[in-house]
């Protein structure tokens, strides 16, 4: 009787690893309020369903790292990458490509915020009077709300932004550094500027209580990494069609909730100079 | 000269463990002025507002999303400390070997958010990753608790078996049987933990209630939090309606169906984690010196762990003394002496709530109340363990029998009558809250504040594990101290 019961289970966990019809999984960078991720992103794998033939599947998680390890971990292998995560993503899985970004992403750019209890107004670069507030990034992980504002404030002050602020916090996502710097928990914050655009004009923040006070210089962010092994998997021009589906995706409802205005091509050596700024603030080995 | 002898008056010495707690007093108020506790946010008060606004309105989200998550914080639970319970007896049998004594030492020193974090990097999203997570520090906990049960077991049953008895007949036939309402009691103490943790594991991505928690909260949707909230406190002050002898085989074998699909393991990453993720960056180089080795590692200690480690102190000192003090307030709410059966029943509510909110989630809600200090970390460990503390003082308190001529104001009955008969349990207790609330103290790092879990935290996310696990290491070594010198302090005391 034993040995039946053992001889069904081993059975079972066999032809269950061979017919394991592998769904194609994708994750994204948890970098806003997460319902809006999550009805986004629902859309995108229907989508992608249905232009690639295959089971396809969004999986949410919790952190920029969670993105990566599951992108490592081949538990995913479509993701939706910010500048950084992705550099380090395809350091971390050797063939991973970058198949596409959005027109907006090669010239991208941070926003500085301040709380109007600062009494600070829009400039050309951060004034001295900064020094000594309370500041916060957003994830610890984020390309437009971590590396590069303190790459820009590093280059502008010479020093650490612990050293220049009297408080230095991370948000979690740049919804909520806007939420912290309206409320006044935080004095000033660095966030993507497209997401506060997008909250400006959804009417999500009160702009007589923060106000963009310095945008950075452009440098490239967002695109869709694929990993390399996926012809292997999934048939012959398997990755071609998945960056065909990225890049003909013209339907506005799809691309307003990333908020882009459409798909083009990528390629890894156009986020070279993440890579380098990643090095001098040591975010990277 | 006068040859009058003076009449020596008999010096006063405070009773041992009044000092004990005076000297805590003492450290935590040195610590102060190390301490940032600043209120930095601007309008406290409306969030706070809105926020029991919510508990007004409470509002479901969709309640299927809400049932499924319910029952994987149950499933997590169950399965995690039945688990636990197995392993943690076996461990328990063997316990007297010193180095099993280090190994469960080590398990339960690491907080089972940081287990999770280190599981979520090989085994990913799946459900093994929230098992293991309760199961390891709550084996190590277990094998402890149950050693220590079965040692106190009286020995004379034990001489009444024939002469050639083995061990298991000893065991099975002797001191299992006297131990077993003590191991039951506090298997079941263990459950209501094992339910607070697994819904904490949701902050980090499993599907437990914290998950939809964080979420809710971090949009500020107050209603849905208040109304998940609500439900787990149903959830835990309903426990001995649904937790029975019959219900509990049921629970434990549904368990595995309950966990969320996840994604699939692939053993290949966890040979990958423990053979290259968490060697040291320098010896991971083609050409490892010595040299590069000891860059990387004083590196880490002076920019990381010593201010982690020196803010973990801090802030832990402040809050086990600020619990001591809640303690010494609660109890009487919820002593015969001091209140009716009537009147302890708000106190009694309150308590409750207090203690079945894990400090976790405390802390979360106060950080984005108050703003980002180490205000919030205080205020939420002393409400969850100053509850706990007040609980078990006042039931101490209500096995004592009154002198007849004790005081019948109130005021002076606890001043001059419970307090001093009830302080040397209530400074046990606090002896050994003391390395959990330490525990604690580092993991409320991944929140934000600069304690070594915030170190922690930013290692993983910047996917350096080399880094992440040595912190571990150096954060359970710190447990592992505090608690050998709240024995040390505890056997002093009472000898």
């Amino acid at each position: 009787m034993f040995r039946i019961l053992v001889r069904g289970l081993l059975l079972m966990l066999l032809t269950g690893a061979v017919n394991a019809a592998p769904v194609f999984v994708f994750t994204a960078i948890p970098d806003q309020d997460e319902t809006q991720l999550k009805l986004r992103f629902q859309k995108i794998a229907d989508y992608l369903q249905e232009e690639l033939q295959t089971e396809v599947r969004f999986v949410p998680v919790k952190s920029y790292a969670a993105t990566i390890t599951a992108f490592r971990n081949n538990q995913v292998q479509l993701a939706w990458f910010g500048g950084l995560s992705g550099v380090k993503a395809r350091e971390l899985v050797p063939g991973s490509v970058a198949l596409a970004q959005g027109i907006e992403d090669p010239e991208f750019k941070s926003f500085f915020i301040a709380n109007s209890s600062t009494g600070l107004t829009p400039a050309d670069s951060l004034p001295e009077s900064v020094r000594d507030m309370t500041f916060t990034f957003g994830s610890k992980g984020s390309t437009s709300g971590r590396l590069m504002p303190e790459y820009y404030l590093r280059e502008q002050f010479g020093e650490s932004p612990n050293d220049v602020f009297s408080r230095v916090g991370f948000s979690g996502n740049h919804s909520r550094t806007i939420a912290l710097v309206e409320s006044g928990a935080y004095q000033l914050g660095a966030l993507n500027y497209k997401v506060w655009e997008a909250a400006v004009a959804d009417g999500n923040v009160d702009t007589s209580k923060v106000q963009v006070i310095w945008e950075t210089p452009t440098y490239p962010d967002y695109q869709w990494t694929l990993r390399g092994d996926m012809d292997a998997v999934y048939g012959e021009g398997f990755s071609d069609r998945v960056k065909q589906a990225l890049l003909k995706m013209t339907d506005p409802e799809l691309l307003r909730s990333f908020p882009r205005s459409g798909f083009i091509p990528a390629s890894n050596k156009d986020f070279e100079p993440v890579r380098k700024v990643a090095k001098a603030v040591g975010l990277l080995d | 000269m006068r040859s009058t002898k003076m009449v020596e008056m008999p010096t006063y010495r405070w009773p041992r463990g009044a000092r004990t707690g005076l000297w805590f007093l003492l450290i935590a108020l040195l610590c102060v002025p190390f301490a940032d506790l600043e209120v930095s946010s601007l309008d406290p008060w409306t969030d706070l507002g809105r926020l029991l606004q919510g508990f007004i309105s409470p509002q479901m989200m969709d309640l299927e999303i809400v049932i499924e998550a319910l029952l994987a914080t149950l499933a997590f639970a169950f399965g995690g400390v039945s688990l636990a319970v197995v392993c943690g007896f076996l461990l328990a049998l063997a316990f007297h070997h010193p180095l099993m004594r280090g190994i469960c030492a080590l398990m339960r020193s690491v907080h089972e958010l940081f287990w999770a974090l280190i599981f979520l990097q090989f085994f990913g999203l799946h459900p093994l990753t929230g098992l293991l997570a309760i199961a390891v520090p709550y084996s190590g906990i277990f094998a402890r608790m149950f050693a220590e049960i079965l040692d106190q077991v009286p020995k004379q049953p034990g001489y009444s078996l024939p002469a050639r008895s083995g061990y298991l007949s000893a065991l099975f036939y002797t001191r299992l049987p006297l131990a077993w309402p003590h191991l039951v009691s506090y298997t079941s103490y263990r459950l209501e933990c094992g339910i607070r943790s697994s819904a904490i594991l949701g902050f980090v991505g499993l599907p437990t209630l914290g998950y939809y928690l964080e979420s809710s909260f971090s949009q500020g949707y107050y209603p849905e939090v208040a109304a998940l909230l609500i439900l787990f406190y149903v959830l835990v002050a309903t426990k001995k309606l649904w937790l029975r002898r019959w219900t509990l085989p049921v629970f434990i074998v549904g368990a595995p169906f309950f966990m969320g699909e996840g994604m699939p393991i692939i053993w290949g990453n966890v040979w990958r984690f423990f053979s290259q993720d968490i060697v040291p960056a320098p010896l991971r180089a083609s050409d490892p010196t010595w040299q590069s080795f000891a860059d990387w590692s004083s590196n880490i200690l002076l920019e990381q762990a010593l201010p982690g480690i020196w803010n973990t102190l801090i802030l832990s000192q402040i809050a086990l003394a600020v619990t001591g003090i809640f303690a010494l307030c609660l109890f009487p709410l919820i002593s015969r002496h001091c209140f009716s059966a009537a009147g302890r029943m708000p106190g009694h509510l309150l308590l409750v709530i207090a203690r079945s909110t894990p400090e976790y989630l405390l802390a979360y809600i106060l950080l984005q109340l108050l703003g980002p200090s180490m205000l919030p970390a205080v205020i939420a460990l002393a409400i969850h363990n100053g509850a706990l503390i007040g609980y078990l003082t006042g039931r101490n308190s209500n096995e004592i029998q009154l002198r007849h001529d004790a005081p019948v104001r109130r005021f002076d009955r606890y001043c001059y009558e419970l307090l001093p008969r009830t302080y040397p349990a209530f400074l046990s207790f606090m002896l050994y809250r003391w390395e959990v609330i330490m525990r604690e103290t580092a993991i409320l790092g991944i929140l934000g504040i600069q304690t070594i879990g915030f170190f922690v935290d930013s290692a993983i996310q910047e996917i350096r594990f080399d880094v992440a696990l040595l912190l571990i290491l150096i954060a359970a070594i710190m447990n592992i101290m505090v608690d050998i010198i709240a024995r040390r302090i505890q056997q002093k005391v009472s000898s």
